[in-house]
């Protein structure tokens, strides 16, 4: 990192244990990967070289809900599935996080129908969605980054106001001036 | 059964079907080069097993078992739901359809059991008409006589309907709504 170039040899730092350790769960969000559809292939590619989750410390990838601290419910989850989302939420240890990615996941998409649950967030509590169908994988690391700003803001969940969810205001505005694609690949010095 | 002139019954399976079994009602129908023989209800097992181990069809592969209700279509169908057995002979390449319709006794939008919704199991002919036959119950609500294990193979044990039946509704009965809400202070 290049941070004990920077200080003194025999210098020290002050800070506030909480903040350390918000820094600390913030730098390793685990994910649990619930990828019942398409959003899961996005999933997987976020994961692989090019997108590389890895630069935001959630590359431990657990298929073990009690190793993870962050659930990605990236697909629909039909009517007999839900109790099984139910169940590995519980699983999970705190702190946990929930994303939900997608369209399906968080309305149920274009599937209006007896076997798809419309929205998981009726029956988990969900702290982020993602948009879009599926999304791409920099709409997922958006995400995850919104994830790591609510760590950091001590975990506060979106408020409520007169019945209505009330944004964090975390979330980073889009930029609408195009880049040249395809977007080079920068490789660290 | 919308017969024109442009339908060729030249399947050589309904001649053989015709020859061999000269005291039951078969009807045919062709669509697009697929052949389709409807033989009533009783007789579905004994044309199956025909179909199966006579040397001249040897249909030795069942590819797949639908059903079909045909609640508000716009043609006059001889029944309201139908099940449809898609047939191969893998040493010639041949496809061969046979379809059962079924009239309901009692009212469908419910699950209660409707002894006219009966046919006979062919998990006895074909091992892989088991779970085909599980599909067919649970999305349709037609059972299968000496099925080894009948029970739902999509949605779960308690399911309130037939999900297929086209008076079911789309979006269902409320069963996509029925799970506890978890909040964050649950364990």
């Amino acid at each position: 990192m290049g941070l004990e170039a920077a200080l003194p040899v025999d210098s020290f730092v002050t800070t506030q244990l909480q903040r350390v350790i918000n820094w600390a769960r913030k730098s390793s969000l685990w994910p649990m990967p619930f990828a019942t559809a398409c959003c899961g292939i996005e999933l997987m590619a976020t994961a692989c070289s090019r997108y590389d989750v890895a630069r935001f410390g959630s590359e431990a990838v657990r298929f073990s809900p009690r190793q993870s601290d962050l659930m990605i419910v990236a697909g629909r989850v039909s009517t007999k599935m839900m109790p099984v989302l139910q169940r590995i939420y519980l699983q999970m240890n705190e702190p946990k996080w929930v994303i939900s990615m997608g369209a399906c996941a968080s309305t149920g998409g274009v599937f209006d129908t007896y076997a798809v649950v419309q929205g998981v967030d009726q029956f988990i509590p969900v702290d982020v969605y993602i948009p879009g169908c599926p999304p791409r994988p920099e709409q997922l690391i958006e995400g995850i980054m919104a994830i790591q700003r609510i760590v950091e803001s001590e975990n506060i969940p979106p408020r409520f106001q007169g019945g209505k969810r009330v944004g964090l205001g975390l979330a980073v505005q889009p930029n609408y001036n195009p880049r040249p694609q395809p977007i080079g690949v920068s490789v660290g010095s | 059964m919308g017969t024109t002139a442009s339908v060729k019954l030249d399947h050589p399976m309904f001649a053989v079907l015709k020859s061999a079994m000269p005291g039951k009602r078969f009807r045919g129908t062709e669509y697009r080069g697929t052949s389709t023989v409807v033989v009533e209800p009783g007789d579905l097992h004994e044309v199956l097993a025909f179909l199966k181990n006579d040397a001249r069809a040897g249909f030795n592969f069942l590819s797949d078992i639908g059903g079909i209700d045909y609640l508000g279509y716009p043609a006059k169908m001889p029944g309201r739901f139908a099940v449809v057995y898609n047939l191969v002979a893998l040493e010639r390449d041949d496809r061969f359809f046979v379809k059962v319709y079924l009239d309901p006794s009692i009212p469908t939008e419910g699950i209660a059991e409707d002894p006219a919704l009966y046919l006979e199991s062919c998990c006895d002919l074909w091992a892989g008409a088991e779970w085909m036959e599980r599909e067919v119950f649970d999305m349709f609500g037609i059972r299968f006589r000496n099925h080894p294990d009948l029970r739902r193979i999509l949605t779960w044990e308690e399911y309130p309907g037939h999900p297929l039946r086209k008076d079911y509704p789309l979006r269902g009965r409320g069963e996509r709504e029925l799970y506890r809400v978890l909040d964050r202070t649950d364990a």
